[in-house]
């Protein structure tokens, strides 16, 4: 057997020119990923972006079709599931129902003969806070503890990499902010390398060191999730990862650190550090959070952008913040979030506005929106489970 | 499903006191009737006959008694007749067991993606039950004939000796028994690792097992109730069989089963009490073999 100890640390992934096509389509393009040891790293992704093919090719549950895999600096892309030093938590748990928690958990650790599989295997679910229930069977458990269950059978094996395949998807909002906490605490114990794959864009931000957004078999950025955030490279980026407000247009004048754009007659200017591209038709952004709304005309001042008047068509009270909609002619609708300082919202439905922004919170993008540029995103996880529920409720129409 | 009926045997006592339901009363009368009128009735009538005395004025007429000496007879002279029924019907368990796993697991699991193919190969083996059992052991007879082709190979290859023959010989009637009974083991087994959930496999693979280590930790434990209910189906009837041994068909004198004896002491030795105290014997010792290992097998709690 490949391993026959525990790992000691974790051990960094290295995936090269990965490509996997199933009969009908391809799932991955040319992957090349770099995933250091030790670290907390997550690849993020809209349902069928090949995340989890990604996952079960790293496990050795799928073949690929060319690309090599390596683990620890070792080529594992022949190699079988259990020649691996990798383990899974899976979507479903996958938790042996005929055996108990505790031979669940000490499953991984009798294959490979490692002494006293009990004793550790008791050690693991007192980490996950459920060794009462060690002689149940996991359909005696709820979610959240089937789901610990199936992070201590992982965690137990010290595998030099741990893989998670949407773990938290099934726990109810409060759950998933616990596990998510103590996967994170668990994590820098135990000090594997977690590669964690989800859809949820905050709990890949609030979890990992390093998150890749991942579309169409791609990975369109890579990096820590603050830098993802505050400045994302493409649009499909800056629409999955939160929300952004975008314009395109043509690049009108150019100083030593900044460009302006000519946005349908107004002048937006953004620094170019912050700008992938400095010249023809450029797509910029700014995050909704980051804009200010003004009931009065403000004077131009530099360095900040200012657009409007425009009028407040939806007013939408979050508790935390407030999400205002506002039409300004010629540009579209834009999205403004506002914390609520005070009680409620502050302007009305049909207020006329003027939105602001600091010129150094706007950013450039590579690539410019492919469909209709000023309609919000509908690839995100709301969206597309919306979509699956009109989808849903029309064949059950049917 | 009526395929795994007999695992699901032990039920969960539930605490909470019931209202009494007439209308499950009234629905339970039908079956409640036909089991007191062809099962109770014909039971005790089968225990009575065991225990009578021959008439002393008539052959073939029985008087009521209490004659529980017939009991020790039939088996002191039909003891090898019983154990070899339950070892042939043993062997036919297990050799079905061998046969069908493998078929229904690729029925059930490795032609999920071709669904088509699937019920086509299902098809296939329920196939043999629309011909009657009796037509299928006599082909089989024909086939296995001494001048026919099977035998006639073998000696050519003098594989077999030139007085070799399998009609007769016991290795036929395990061999009938199995033939006959690998669609009753393949279906209930068929109908578990159809439903059998892959994930399971792969976080075994997951976990360090190697494609053995899986099929005995995860595979076999999960597919038990199919198990259980295909050999139950096969081993029951298969003790009780009187057509494969039946020297019509593929037995021989050497190879008689408990059920040849009791046809015979009924219908053509007319000695009813032997035959109705060799039935009672069957019964108890299937019943004791059965309900052992539904109990050591423990499959309640997969279900």
């Amino acid at each position: 057997m490949a391993t026959s100890s525990f790992a000691d640390a974790g051990a960094d992934l290295e995936l090269v020119g990965i490509h996997k096509r199933f009969p009908g389509f391809t799932a991955i393009e040319n992957l090349n990923l770099l995933v250091p040891a030790g670290s907390f790293f997550a690849l993020l992704g809209p349902s069928g972006c090949g995340k989890t093919t990604t996952l079960r090719l790293v496990a050795g549950l799928e073949e690929p079709t060319a690309g090599q895999i390596l683990i620890g600096g070792k080529d594992v892309t022949s190699t079988k599931p259990f020649q691996r030093p990798v383990n899974t938590v899976f979507q479903s748990y996958a938790l042996f129902p005929h055996m108990t928690v505790l031979e669940n958990v000490a499953f991984g650790l009798r294959r490979r003969h490692v002494g006293d599989p009990i004793t550790k295997a008791h050690e693991a679910l007192r980490l996950v806070e459920l060794d009462h229930l060690a002689a149940r069977r996991p359909q005696q458990l709820s979610g959240g503890q089937q789901q610990r269950v199936a992070l201590a059978r992982a965690v137990v094996n010290r595998p030099a990499l741990l893989l998670l395949d949407e773990p938290l998807g099934a726990l109810d909002l409060k759950l998933r902010r616990q596990m998510q906490l103590e996967l994170k605490t668990i994590q820098t114990e135990v000090g594997l390398t977690f590669v964690h794959v989800t859809h949820d864009q905050e709990e890949a931000m609030t979890m990992a060191d390093t998150v890749a957004v991942m579309n169409k078999g791609e990975i369109e950025q890579m990096g820590a999730p603050e830098d993802l955030y505050e400045l994302p490279k493409t649009v499909f980026v800056a629409n999955f990862l939160g929300q952004s407000n975008l314009f395109t247009g043509a690049v009108s004048e150019t100083t030593k650190d900044t460009i302006a754009v000519d946005v349908a007659g107004n002048r937006i200017v953004v620094p170019k550090s912050r700008a992938a591209r400095h010249t023809g038709t450029v797509t910029l952004g700014v995050r909704p959070e980051k804009l200010s709304l003004l009931t009065t005309e403000p004077d131009a001042v530099a360095g900040q952008n200012v657009i409007g008047p425009g009028r407040v068509i939806d007013v939408s009270f979050s508790g935390v913040s407030t999400q205002y909609i506002v039409e300004v002619p010629r540009l579209g609708s834009m999205v403004v979030f506002a914390q609520n300082m005070v009680f409620g919202p502050v302007v009305d439905r049909g207020s006329e506005v003027w939105l602001s922004w600091n010129v150094d919170h706007g950013f450039g993008l590579v690539d410019d929106p492919h469909d209709v540029p000023r309609f919000p995103a509908d690839d995100d996880t709301v969206s597309i489970a919306a979509q699956k529920r009109v989808e849903l409720t029309v064949e059950l129409e049917d | 499903m009526a395929i795994t009926a007999f695992t699901g045997s032990a039920t969960v006592q539930e605490a909470v006191p019931r209202k009494r339901s007439w209308v499950a009363l009234v629905l339970l009368l039908p079956g409640l009737l036909y089991l007191v009128l062809f099962f109770l009735v014909p039971l005790v009538s089968l225990a009575i006959t065991s225990l009578e005395v021959p008439s002393a004025t008539t052959f073939g007429q029985y008087d009521a008694a209490f004659n529980w000496q017939t009991y020790g007879v039939v088996v002191s002279q039909y003891g090898t007749q019983i154990l070899r029924s339950f070892l042939y019907a043993l062997l036919a368990t297990v050799f079905a067991l061998l046969f069908s796993y493998p078929l229904a697991y690729f029925i059930g699991v490795k032609a999920r993606r071709w669904p088509i193919l699937q019920g086509l190969m299902i098809v296939l083996v329920i196939a043999p039950f629309f011909i009657s059992f009796l037509l299928r052991t006599l082909a089989w007879k024909a086939i296995l004939s001494d001048d026919g082709v099977v035998v006639g190979a073998l000696k050519a290859l003098s594989l077999m000796g030139p007085q070799g023959h399998f009609t007769g010989t016991p290795v036929a009637v395990v061999f009938g028994l199995t033939y006959n009974f690998i669609p009753f083991m393949c279906l209930p087994l068929y109908t578990t690792l159809e439903r059998l959930d892959v994930r399971y496999l792969e976080a075994s693979t997951d976990l360090y097992a190697g494609p053995f280590h899986t099929f005995r930790t995860v595979t076999i434990p999960l597919s038990l109730p199919g198990i259980v209910s295909g050999t139950l189906l096969t081993f029951i009837p298969a003790a009780g069989d009187y057509v494969n041994a039946s020297s019509e068909f593929l037995g021989g004198t050497s190879s008689t089963m408990i059920g040849n004896v009791i046809q015979s002491n009924f219908l053509v030795q007319l000695n009813y009490p032997a035959a109705a105290a060799l039935s009672i014997i069957l019964m108890a010792i299937i019943l004791v073999i059965v309900s052992v290992y539904v109990k050591r097998s423990g499959t309640d709690d997969l279900l």
